[in-house]
């Protein structure tokens, strides 16, 4: 069962108590926690063949303190952009806080993998500090020459720091430091999607949103300082892993269970493992992860692990399906695992990060619709007897303070079981993208921010059916089509501008597959088995990106819309009609 | 014995991982580092060869450091095994 709501509890309220709540900033929360709880622990950080590290208030604030005063020193001032480019632990958090205690703008930006050349890893980077123009890079003392290679004569940058020489740890005067000077509607930092399109668009967000996303995203999951833990392995450029998993817990005194990425993915069960440790009580996960959990994971590895305690698994960023529900809990429900547990939210960047929240007072409402009327007529229409149906889960209903409506492609509001594209106003939107005013004012219509994504509304709960973009999603991570096509077309004997990407949902992982199609001159098998091997190698290598199929086509297969463009949606449709799912 | 590991290893890398049954992977050929297979992916080859070949390879050893091709992990398993 869940513990009751009690949203008086939550810190933010307590805040808004106090006279000054109009004055209040990240900084003034963390003084308050350093003042009144140093010796609470905020942040359990778990990394493979290391004991686990507990880290108070106080070693992250006498941390951060240690990094502020190295920028203050180098002349780095209060709303310039840090772009910070560091391995998930300690050092990052340090970096990060740091930066909002001297009230610069933290922006991390995903570490380069051993599968990225680093050439194309060091071409986004002169793209993001182009766009962003960062006062400063912070990163580790073997990562500093491909940073500087980056960084061209007329840039914004004047300083790289290293993470092992910056100024240790010490008790900070509050009043000293920048951060605590900033005014809420400052902006406090800079999310951006990971590839080459993404780091275009840095999403800027003030003080004030983040502090009005989390006062009513706690209120609605009915957060407890003294009972809830947070369990997390998402990553930090991510705004699912830094607003829900990293800045939530941290501001609002909710300790934050630690692992990295980078370990999760090699070992899933190190999750279960840390919630029955931890007695954890909520974690973020994608779609994607519940497959990878029910299926990848040894019962060995699950002796003794007890996951009653777990009241929120939140289903979130990207696509949601009943069937990785049922396969996650099928496969945990011995361990003490609630079906209740596996909830449900619909969440963006540009909104902060939750728009909704399914689940957690009523049950995830499940909607039962016609699947042509979905397809054909964008409707969603009761389901017909004899004809296929679909099973949507509902994204819940939106926060305090937010407001959506379905509009069609002229602005106007659609009624309930409509599908349009879902379109959102509340008091805790960006700012704008960073430097990109262009981007910003198309972002909007009427004061509405159009999300891109198509769904409907039933009694307030949200549906998400699909996308309007040509983004795919895998693993929660975005990835743009645009990108790898730039990278496959480099690869000689394909046509240039002949070629398409898009995303195919493959069940068993419960996530999209990357397909690629691309037209070569070339019918013989080994030609073709060589070039589709190197586009795979150039995609990987550009991107971090794995292709699931690539299907090379000979001269004109693929379709071009009146002006010439690759239509991805009218290839990806030919496709699945011409070679099924499983073909290679 | 080695040659019997690198045939099973390919032809589970070719079917299970890339989904391309008529593909060959050459022996030497960088699986981890060249992007061929995906770190979602790594977790799979671990448990096929301890499923296959009783040898264990611990989840901090799946990288490219420990095993790049199909060459040096059937090294690998022949030490273990």
């Amino acid at each position: 069962m869940l513990p009751p709501l009690i949203a008086s509890i939550n810190y933010l309220t307590l805040y808004k108590q106090g006279p000054d709540w109009n004055m209040q900033t990240f900084s003034h929360i963390l003084k308050h926690h350093f003042d009144d709880d140093p010796d609470r622990v905020c942040l359990y950080i778990l990394q493979t063949g290391q004991p686990d590290l507990p880290l108070t208030y106080r070693d992250l604030i006498q941390g951060a303190a240690g990094y502020a005063k190295t920028y203050e020193k180098n002349g780095i001032l209060p709303g310039e952009v840090l772009i910070l480019i560091l391995q998930h632990g300690i050092d990052l958090i340090y970096a990060y806080f740091g930066a909002i205690l001297h009230g610069a703008i933290p922006s991390i930006m995903p570490f380069l993998t051993e599968k990225l050349l680093p050439e194309r890893y060091r071409a986004d980077l002169v793209s993001l500090i182009s766009i962003t123009r960062p006062a400063g890079i912070v990163t580790y003392k073997e990562f500093e020459e491909v940073v500087r290679s980056a960084i061209l004569p007329e840039d914004s940058v004047r300083n790289i720091f290293i993470s092992g020489e910056v100024d240790t740890p010490f008790n900070p005067d509050f009043e000293e430091l920048n951060g605590i000077k900033r005014n809420p509607d400052d902006i406090v930092l800079l999310q951006h999607s990971s590839g080459t399109t993404g780091l275009q668009k840095g999403v800027a967000l003030s003080h004030q949103a983040v502090l009005n996303q989390l006062e009513s995203y706690s209120a609605e999951l009915g957060l407890m300082e003294e009972k809830d833990i947070i369990v997390s392995w998402l990553p930090l450029y991510h705004d699912m892993g830094l607003i829900a998993c990293f800045i939530l817990p941290i501001l609002l005194k909710i300790p934050l269970v630690l692992l990295s990425p980078f370990d999760w993915i090699r070992a899933p069960y190190r999750l279960l493992q840390a919630v029955s440790a931890y007695k954890g009580t909520l974690s973020w996960l994608p779609n994607f992860a519940y497959n990878f959990c029910a299926l990848k994971i040894r019962d060995r590895n699950l002796v003794g692990v007890d996951l009653s305690s777990w009241r929120a698994v939140i289903n979130c960023s990207e696509p949601m399906y009943l069937e990785s529900h049922f396969a996650f809990f099928e496969r945990f429900k011995g361990l003490g695992l609630k079906y209740d547990a596996l909830v449900t939210c619909y969440a963006m960047a540009e909104n902060v990060f939750a728009v909704t929240q399914g689940g957690i007072r009523e049950p995830v409402l499940i909607d039962e619709i016609d699947r042509d009327s979905l397809q054909m007529e964008k409707i969603a229409r009761e389901p017909q007897v004899g004809k296929p149906s679909v099973k949507l889960l509902s994204a819940g209903k939106p926060l305090a303070g937010v407001k959506v409506q379905i509009m069609n492609s002229e602005g106007m509001s659609l009624p309930e079981r409509k599908i349009g594209e879902i379109s959102i106003n509340s008091n805790c939107m960006l700012n704008g993208y960073y430097n990109r005013p262009d981007a910003t004012e198309k972002a909007f219509l009427n004061g509405w921010y159009l999300t891109g994504d198509y769904g409907y509304l039933v009694k307030d709960h949200i549906f998400v059916t699909g996308r309007k973009k040509d983004l795919i999603i895998v693993g929660g991570k975005n990835v743009y089509p645009q990108d790898i096509e730039q990278l496959a077309m480099e690869v000689a004997g394909v046509h240039p501008g002949r070629v398409v990407v898009f995303g195919v949902f493959n069940a068993e992982l419960g996530t999209e597959d990357v397909v690629l199609i691309a037209e070569v001159h070339t019918d013989d098998p080994e030609e073709r088995e060589r070039i589709s091997d190197l586009i795979r190698q150039t995609v990987t290598r550009g991107s971090a990106i794995t292709l699931r199929q690539v299907v090379l086509v000979g001269k004109r297969w693929l379709i071009k819309t009146s002006s010439g463009k690759i239509a991805r949606i009218a290839n990806r449709k030919k496709f699945l009609e011409d070679f099924g799912l499983n073909s290679s | 014995m080695k040659s019997e590991i690198d045939i099973k290893l390919a032809s589970f890398i070719s079917t299970e991982i890339l989904k391309q049954p008529n593909r060959t992977v050459d022996p030497q050929a960088a699986l981890i580092s060249s992007g061929l297979i995906d770190s979602f992916s790594l977790i799979d080859l671990a448990l096929y060869v301890e499923d296959e070949f009783g040898v264990h390879i611990d989840d901090s050893e799946l990288n490219a450091s420990t095993f790049d091709s199909i060459d040096q992990l059937s090294d690998l398993i022949q030490t273990r095994s």
